[in-house]
This record gives C-alpha cells, structure tokens and sequence, in this order.
C-alpha cells in the first residue's frame, strides 16, 4: 500500500482541444438531458388524456399559446409594463438604499439616526403592507412600484452598509497618511471596497423586486404579466397562466446573469477563484 | 498640548522632545522620550514587541495625536507598514500614485516602480503579488511623494529570509539615491547593522542605547567589524550573543 497521490496534467495542444470541446458539448447536453425527457413525459401525459388540461396545460399549447400571445401584441405589452414597474421599483430602491448605506455607513450619528429605524422595519415581511398601500396610493402604479421598491431597499441597504462598515481600516488610515481628502477617500476607498457586498445586495434585490411584482400584479392590476395570469384564472386558461410563470422564470434567470455579468466585470481585480461568488 | 510643527524645508531633521503617550490613562508606552533625527540620516529603531516603537512611529505620521510633548517633522512624510496595504481595487501603478492627480502621474509611477524593480507588474492587480512585489510597491508609494523624512515599521517582518535581503539591499540603494532621513522600525540587529547610521533601542517607553553604526558602506552581511556592535545591542535588548 502506497500513500502517494499522483497529479499530472499536460499542455493541451489544438487537436486535442478540440475533442475536450466535443466532450465538453456531450456533457451539456447530459445535463439537459433530463428535463427535455420531463417535458416529454408531460406532453404524452397531457396527449393521452391521463392529466386534464384544466390543470395545467401541454408543452405543445403552451408554446402555441404564448407564440398567439406574442403575435397578438399581448404579451410584449404586458411584459412591457411589468418591466417597467420592476425597473422603477429597483432604481427607485437603489438610489434610496444606496443614499441611507452612505449617510449610516459614513457617519456615527447617521448610523444612529438611518440604522435603527430600519433594522425595525426590515423585520415586518412587506408583502403584509400591500392593502396599507392599497389604502394610500390607490390602484395606479405608484404602489405597484412602491412595493417593488419597498422589497428591494433593504437588500441593497443592509449589504451596502455592512460593506462600507467591514473595510479594513488599515487602508482608511493609509489613504489618510498618503493625504487623501474625505472625498477622495470615499471615492477611492470605500465605495470600490463595498462594491462586492453591494452586489450581492443587487442580486438579492432584483429577486425580491420580481416577488413583490408577482404579488402587486395579481392582487390588483389591469395590465402586467401577473394581471395576465389572473385573468387567464378566470376563463380556467392553464396554459396562459403557464406562460406567464415561463415568463416570470426566464426574467429571473436574465437578471441573475446580468448582475453576474456586472460582477465579473466590476470584480476583476478579485483572484480567479471568488470572482462571481459573493453570494 | 502641543502639536506637531510641519516645516517646508526639506532639510528639517525631526525633533521629538519629551513626548509622553499613554492609552486610558494606563502606564506611558512612550515615557518622556528624547530622539532628533539630522536630515538624510538613517536611524533604526529597536525594542521588545510592545516597547513602544509603533507608536512612536505612528505619532511621527500623525496618525496618533500628540497629547504631551512636542514634535517637529518635515511636511513630506511617507509611512511602509508590515503590511503592504495597498487597494486591491486598484492597479499596482495606481495604487503608487493613489491621491495625486495631474496628468504626469502615470509616467511618475512608471519611473518609481522602475526604481523598486516592478515595472513589469505596473499593471497587474495587487492580489496577484508575491509578498516580496506588495511590499516593493509600498516602497514605490512612498518614495513618489519624495519624502524628506521616511518611515519604515518593521516592512520585512513577513517576508521571507531570501526576499528580506533582497529588499534591505533595495532599501539601501534608494536611501543612497533619495537622500531622505529614515526611522526603521525592526527587531532584526543585523539589518539594522546592515542600514542604518545609527541604532537606537526602545525600552520601557525611552531611548536606553544610541549608538552610531560607523562601519564604512557598502556593508555586507555578517562583516566582522559587526561583532562588537552585535553583542551591544543585543544586550540591550536582553538577549545574550554567545
Ligand atoms: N490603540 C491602542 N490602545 C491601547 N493600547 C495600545 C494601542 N496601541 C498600542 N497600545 C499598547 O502600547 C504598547 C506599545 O505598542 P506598540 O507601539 O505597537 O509596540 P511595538 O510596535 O514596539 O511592538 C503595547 O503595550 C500596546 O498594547
Ligand atoms: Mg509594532
């Protein structure tokens, strides 16, 4: 019995790079593999009468259905006031959270006058103030992207915050002997050493801005996706309401690799290794 | 209370008489401590870890007030701690000239990181760095800023030895060239021997040995005229040469 492990590796060469890339493609297609193999399964359900199509509809009317929806204008214009209440909502909760990360994270007393105050409220779940919005803003947009920007602050704010809060000061008291004003501290210190945590706030913020947006969509709306599904509900349409949630999916996944992309740009100078992980 | 005096003459030694410093009002880490450094001389400073030396070295850079005392300095000071401390956001040439902007800054870093030899990294990240590299761009920060009066806290103590000898040669050459008084903290006596001018030991918050190094330069390691220096300080610091 021998302890000795063995590591080897050897330069690959463009021949054999290109049977590692013919290999690479088989794995991906493996990984697919599976859910197509669902999908189908589904579709001879549904074909052979063993799932009713009053509770959820086949793959092949699902994909009529939403090509009828996109032809007919109705859901381009749907997802189009959809995007843009979330939109809003999100750029209504960044600029807000990142202005109450900079005043509690900068300053003592901001941190005791910002802090607080919001520590409390991010206990309460938002979803429990939507008939006190409803009370307050009516039915327009405003408390759609109210909410969507109610959601949305607190990730941005709580990891911003802890981002300015955790830089080392060793570097703050650097910059200070390299003479850097306060400005020039904030710009060059705190706000490139926060970007990661503020993020990974993104991240958490887009998807929570889509949660709420299901939820101001469905409970009162005349337009937007969720407002689509809800009336599809009423004329027992599963395979619009299944669209819609189709829909609902890929915009998660879109977003998600937005902020990803915007991480490992932003975040080159991190070693290879953390580079998109900060979740 | 006193404050520290900043004079524009670059060849203003610095001055520190009878600085007291204590932390909530415990026993004085530095004790009515007397220490004049002439311009472009190099002085090592040795003592026990927690005799003081940081802090003195930190109310040299203002970054500790000073409460009891008085200290007058060069305004141009640059400070190389342990750690390189350099913004892992920024490029290693940016990070040289972090806080200067005219339009002459990139060919400035150029030049400097030319002189600690890390102009083939000018553009890397600093994370990338070997120890060796972080620590020669934290001796390139310092020097851009032409410091009259520069400060070194114990810059080699985490490197290791091969890499040490290769930066206290480094250190040797660029004081040659800039001129610039240095106050090297360190608990190393050869390097101290190897550097400076003058080796001055810390010890319950004041200066109990100040003696000149007067060997001739260039100086080598383990030079015998050395001995003599060794044993005395190594005395001082309570550790017995054989
Ligand atoms: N910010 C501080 N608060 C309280 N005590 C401190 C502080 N900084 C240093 N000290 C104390 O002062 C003494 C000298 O520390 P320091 O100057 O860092 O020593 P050295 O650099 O010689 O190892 C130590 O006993 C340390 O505990
Ligand atoms: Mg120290």
């Amino acid at each position: 019995m021998s302890d000795a492990i063995t590591l080897t590796g050897s330069y690959k060469t463009a021949e054999t790079r290109g049977t590692t890339r013919s290999l690479r493609t088989l794995v991906s297609i493996r990984r697919y593999a599976s859910p197509i193999v669902l999908v189908c399964l589904w579709q001879i359900a549904c074909s052979s009468g063993l799932l009713s199509t009053r509770l959820v509809a086949s793959p092949v009317q699902i994909a009529v259905t939403g090509w009828t929806l996109v032809c007919d204008g109705t859901l381009p214009f749907n997802l189009g006031v959809s995007l843009l209440r979330a939109g809003s909502g999100l750029g209504l909760a960044i600029s807000l959270g990142v202005a109450l990360a900079l005043v509690s994270g900068l300053s003592r007393i901001g941190e005791d006058i910002v802090d607080a105050p919001l520590q409390i409220l991010r206990t309460l779940p938002a979803l429990a103030l939507v008939p006190l919005y409803i009370l307050w803003f009516g039915i327009g947009e405003t408390p759609k992207i109210l909410l969507v920007a109610l959601g949305a602050t607190f990730p941005i704010y709580l990891n911003l915050h802890k981002g300015i809060r955790s830089i080392d000061p060793k570097l703050v008291e650097m910059a200070s002997t390299l003479g850097l004003s306060r400005w020039q501290t904030i710009r060059d210190v705190f706000l490139p050493g926060a970007l990661p945590d503020f993020l990974t706030g993104l991240r958490y913020a887009v998807g929570v801005s889509w949660l709420m947006l299901v939820v101001a969509e469905q409970v009162n709306a005349e337009s937007g996706i969720g407002h689509m599904m809800m009336d599809a509900q009423d004329f027992l349409r599963t395979d619009i309401i299944l669209v819609g949630l189709l829909v609902y999916g890929v915009l998660g996944l879109m977003s998600d690799q937005i902020v990803r992309l915007l991480e490992s740009t932003l975040l080159a100078w991190r070693p290879d290794g953390r580079k998109g992980r900060t979740a | 209370m006193t404050h520290i005096q900043s004079d524009v003459h670059p060849g203003t030694a610095v001055i520190v008489e009878r600085l007291t410093r204590r932390f909530n009002n415990g026993p004085p880490v530095l004790d009515e401590l007397d220490l004049a450094i002439a311009p472009g001389e190099f002085v090592a400073l040795l003592g026990h870890s927690g005799s003081g030396k940081s802090t003195l070295l930190r109310t040299l850079a203002g970054l500790d007030p000073v409460t009891d005392g008085a200290v007058t300095r060069p305004r141009d000071v640059s400070v190389v701690f342990q750690e390189h401390r350099l913004l892992p956001w920024k490029r290693v040439w940016k990070n040289v000239v972090l806080g200067q902007e005219d339009k002459a800054i990139r060919q400035r870093a150029e030049a400097v990181l030319e002189e600690v030899g890390l102009s083939h990294r000018s553009n890397a990240w600093p994370l990338t760095l070997s120890g060796g590299e972080a620590q020669r761009a934290a001796l390139a920060r310092a020097l851009v800023r032409e410091p009259a009066f520069l400060m070194l806290d114990e810059p080699f103590a985490a490197l290791d030895a091969l890499t040490r000898l290769k930066m206290q040669q480094l250190v040797a050459d660029l004081w040659k060239k800039h001129g610039c008084a240095v106050l090297l903290v360190t608990h190393d006596v050869d390097e101290a021997l190897l550097l400076a001018d003058r080796a001055v030991v810390l010890e319950r918050g004041r200066i109990r040995v100040d003696v000149p190094i007067t060997i001739p330069r260039p100086r080598r390691h383990a030079d015998p005229g050395f001995e003599g220096l060794r044993s005395l300080l190594l005395d001082a610091l309570g550790v017995h040469a054989a």
